[in-house]
């Protein structure tokens, strides 16, 4: 039980430790974003060059059929 | 549901099936060309994980085509803003609105890294800022700015608000504050295991001694460092009492106490940490006693934590509903040789003064506050008066900042810049009527002054009772009843349930910007409503085009392509209708005329053209509108009396051409919020500064049974006086600026989206997803969190009361006291975290939310494996 003596001090700079650690992490902006950080991780980091050329070029032709189609719309929508 | 919603804001997509993007292989509907065109930024740039990830719905973007930064590029606006160093690299510190959650970081910095010249991309969440880093020769700022405006985003050079500061200094403090708490309770727990475990089965005098000073230890800075805040407020609330001790003394014994109002719940948080602390220490010094430190530890670490969340959500609101943008350009062309007047330059509005001479060209909006010197045009004043109507200026005409110039180029003299203006003033008052609006007391707040003064009189009570019969234990006991009840549960049940809902109504689009909104909301009986602007988008769309019988060779594409080519450059409301088919077309028209409520008239391909109303066209070209073109107008009306309609005449020289109905359109969600709110059986009116004709239709149509038309905002105020003297609690949701003084009478006021800033800083809260249907879905909300409210302070009240006898007998040992008191904060923070999560059939946005959530997670668990 007398190790009780060493340990508890020994505790207590633990503690210490872990308390300036806190303040150093949260002096150095560590802690400045608290919603943008924790959902990071979940993210794929893409790059963006080997993401499926195809399937852009896919939808950029899409989108580029579709615009003529809906002006048209609009016009029709207004002779009606 | 995909079917009903746009994909990218979820919005009602109001019958619109023609406009869509291929995300992921498949075609999702849009509910406007703003949002198709974002949507399909963020689709070729490869980023369409966006949709997966984010668990908030996007906002709508209906503006984002006017955005002009090109302000931003002239040297000396730049000059405050950017740093370059050596290396040409030029670092900027953004504020970008619209920011929702963490997939929003994630498309900016991926979606700006794309752009050449872009070294460093770091998005803060919290703070709603962005980090750039790029090369300055490489890319103008103005690009980087709409290059945000592309995907959805708008940035602005962040600017310094002290409110914000202050907030952001007080956060850090309380984190540090928390950290400390947080890591003294755990320890101070530990050793109270320890301690109780040798009180049960028997512990040697020294090894609990020993416990005990490492636990005074440990306890010491938490109360010294962590609790500070409480002794801190405590101290306020009493001093002026204090002082007024003598002064109200006699008028206390026969009208009540006189520190009931004032006492907060810091005095008896204050008093059980700081006796416990003592008591325990003196304890342990003297070796006798109780000690209490994992008591005092945890509940200061309890505290803590429920005004920390507090003010997150406060500085969350400041955040959004705060930044009052720009509304004054940031350059304006002066005349640099008053002589001459020749030479115009483009200069900062900061480096004008008075007395300097500026040109103002069409179109544009005033910086300063001054006096016509030469030209004549109307002046949109909507900032000053509300009205959109422009306002004839001349010679001699004061003009004020914050105007828009319609149609002709002003020369100016400069009387006032920045704060100087009527504009600055107009802030400032408003500033200062939101600080000085008087707040409701909150329930627990109340209840908590009663409270406080019951315990502090039995506290005195039992010391007395048991200093005559055993003043041994006199201190301990009447210690453990201020443990005991402490109104930690109590001072945690509100703060933690507003945290929980205002978070949960910002996920849904409804910002929070004042204390007592969710209170009273929940007890609204009648919804007033504004028209324009609020049930009706405010904008004008081409609805309908009838050719004249005498317009041979003629389509309705010319006539839109001809009516935009006369309205170009024009800022009238009725402008804005044909301004997307004026960048399509992009035919110019010469020689235009305006007449201020008449009309306007041009050259085009060397034809006299006139667009304006029946009288102006006469006027303009002695012909004679035929009378069945307005008759069928008439004919029509039944189909189209269901809108704010608005009608214009198209002709040349020779012969009149077309009729053009024009409509404001319905807001998506106006139909099924009047129904929603009349079937919860709240009453549902209208009132409109319309005329009654228009404001009528749309009644009926909405199946409003109350509405004025032709409403003054004197005659609006005077309604919901009437009402409110009648025992109505009234909501009122309005744009204008002319609503403001009749916003700010109601109990409640909600601001759309899309209100001006001021609209916005005067109400309570702001409905940002521009949904009405949310409103429907808030006031549930509101009530449910009354009703959690109210369960909390129940169960904090039943568990204090019951508890204080025990303690008053002695019978509560230390270690029940500190168990009884966390579950009892337990149960209160996982009652309020129930709001957090959607019930099932109540907001559909909701449902989506949760979707995306588990895409963003299953997808984060496909990228591990």
């Amino acid at each position: 039980m007398e190790s009780l003596y060493f340990l508890i001090p020994l505790s207590m700079v633990v503690v210490a430790l872990g308390i300036w650690l806190f303040f150093w992490a949260v002096n150095n902006g560590q802690y400045d974003d608290l919603d943008g950080e924790a959902e990071r991780i979940l993210f794929d980091q893409l790059d963006v060059n080997t993401k499926t050329e195809e399937s852009v070029k896919q939808a950029a032709g899409f989108q580029a059929k579709r615009k003529p189609e809906s002006a048209q719309n609009s016009v029709n929508n207004e002779n009606a | 549901m995909s079917a009903e919603t746009c994909f990218h804001c979820a919005l009602p997509l109001n019958g619109r099936d023609d406009l869509a993007v291929l995300v992921d292989g498949e075609a999702r509907l849009m509910c406007c060309t703003g949002c198709q065109a974002v949507a399909s930024a963020i689709v070729d740039g490869g980023l369409e994980q966006f949709y997966q990830y984010r668990s908030v719905n996007s906002a709508r973007n209906d503006d984002s085509k006017n955005a002009d930064f090109s302000a931003y590029d002239l040297p000396a606006v730049q000059a405050d803003l950017i740093s370059v160093d050596e290396q040409g690299v030029a670092t900027i510190e953004l504020g970008v609105s619209g920011i929702s959650c963490a997939a929003c970081a994630w498309l900016i910095e991926h979606h700006l890294q794309q752009l050449p010249g872009v070294t460093k991309v770091a998005v803060n969440v919290s703070r709603q800022r962005c980090r750039l880093q790029w090369h300055k020769d490489q890319l103008p700022l103005s690009q980087l700015l709409s290059a945000f405006i592309d995907i959805g985003y708008r940035a602005y050079p962040a600017k310094e608000s002290n409110k914000l500061e202050h907030i952001e200094r007080d956060q850090k403090g309380y984190l540090l504050r928390l950290g400390v708490a947080g890591i003294g309770m755990m320890q101070a727990g530990m050793l109270a295991v320890a301690l109780y475990a040798g009180a049960f089965q028997g512990m040697d005098g020294h090894w609990q001694n020993l416990l005990r000073w490492v636990s005074l230890v440990v306890a010491t800075p938490v109360v010294f460092y962590s609790a500070q805040p409480f002794f801190k407020g405590a101290w306020r609330s009493l001093s002026p009492i204090y002082r007024n001790m003598g002064k109200s003394l006699g008028k206390s014994l026969n009208g009540g106490l006189p520190w009931h109002q004032s006492l907060t719940m810091d005095v008896p948080v204050a008093l059980a940490i700081g006796l416990a602390y003592g008591a325990s220490a003196w304890g342990t010094v003297m070796t006798g006693g109780e000690v209490y430190f994992d008591a005092v530890s945890m509940l200061t670490f309890f505290l803590l934590l429920g005004r920390f969340l507090e003010m997150r959500v406060r500085y969350r609101n400041e955040l959004v509903a705060g930044e009052v943008t720009d509304l004054i350009p940031l350059s304006v062309q002066r005349y640099e040789n008053t002589h001459d007047g020749a030479c115009l330059e483009q200069v900062p509005v900061k480096s004008l003064c008075a007395g300097d001479i500026i040109q103002v060209d069409e179109g544009e909006c005033l910086a300063v506050d001054g006096v016509v010197l030469a030209g004549q045009s109307p002046v949109i004043e909507a900032v000053l008066s509300g009205e959109q109507d422009p306002v004839a200026k001349g010679p001699g005409d004061t003009v004020s900042a914050g105007t828009v110039n319609t149609t002709n180029p002003l020369k100016i003299k400069v009387s006032a810049v920045g704060q100087g203006t009527r504009l600055a003033a107009i802030v400032d008052m408003l500033d200062s009527v939101a600080a000085e609006k008087p707040r409701q007391l909150a329930l627990a707040d109340r209840l908590a002054a009663a409270f406080i003064a019951f315990v502090l009189l039995l506290a005195v009570a039992v010391f007395s009772v048991w200093w005559l019969h055993d003043a041994d234990r006199a201190l301990w006991v009447t210690l453990s009843v201020l443990v005991v009840t402490c109104p930690c549960a109590l001072s945690l049940a509100t703060p933690v349930v507003l945290a929980a809902a205002t978070g949960r109504l910002q996920r849904q689009g409804f910002l929070v910007r004042s204390s007592h909104v969710l209170e009273t909301l929940s007890k609204v009986t009648r919804v007033v409503l504004d028209k324009t602007g609020t049930l009706t988008t405010g904008k004008l769309e081409i609805d309908s085009i009838v050719l004249s019988s005498t317009a041979q060779a003629l389509d309705t594409e010319m006539v839109v392509s001809i009516a935009a080519a006369l309205e170009q450059g024009c800022r009238h409301p009725i402008a804005s209708a044909f301004k997307q088919r004026q960048t399509e077309t992009n035919r110019q028209a010469e020689q235009l005329v305006y007449q201020v409520g008449g009309g306007v008239s041009g050259v085009l391909d060397g034809k006299r053209y006139a667009l304006g109303k029946a009288a102006f066209i006469e006027q303009c070209f002695a012909l004679q509108v035929p009378t069945d073109l307005l008759l069928s107008s008439q004919s029509a009306s039944d189909s189209l009396n269901l809108k704010h309609r608005l009608e214009v005449i198209l002709a040349s020289e020779e012969k009149v051409l077309a009729r053009i109905v024009l409509v404001d359109e319905l807001r998506p969600g106006a139909r099924d919020l009047v129904s929603s709110l009349q079937a919860q059986g709240l009453a549902v009116e209208l009132l409109s500064g319309d005329q009654a004709s228009n404001t009528a239709a749309l009644a009926t149509d909405l199946g409003i049974k109350h509405w004025q038309g032709n409403n003054s905002p004197e005659d609006k105020l005077a309604t919901i006086r009437t009402r409110q003297n009648a025992g109505d609690i009234v909501l009122m949701v309005g744009d204008g600026i002319n609503d403001v003084p009749v916003l700010s009478g109601a109990d409640i006021s909600v601001a759309m989206a899309e209100a001006t800033d001021f609209t916005r800083m005067a109400c309570d809260a702001v409905l940002l997803s521009g949904n009405l249907n949310t409103l429907v879905d808030t006031i549930a909300v509101a009530r449910k969190t009354e009703a959690v409210i109210r369960q909390n302070i129940a169960w904090a009240l039943i568990y204090n009361f019951s508890a204080l006898p025990l303690a008053a007998m002695g019978w509560v040992p230390p270690w029940a006291a500190a168990i009884g008191m966390s579950a009892s904060s337990l149960v209160v923070v996982l009652n309020a975290l129930r709001l957090q999560h959607s019930n099932k059939g109540q907001g559909g946005n909701l449902d989506n939310t949760s979707r995306q959530w588990q895409g963003a997670a299953v997808s984060g668990l496909q990228a591990e494996t």
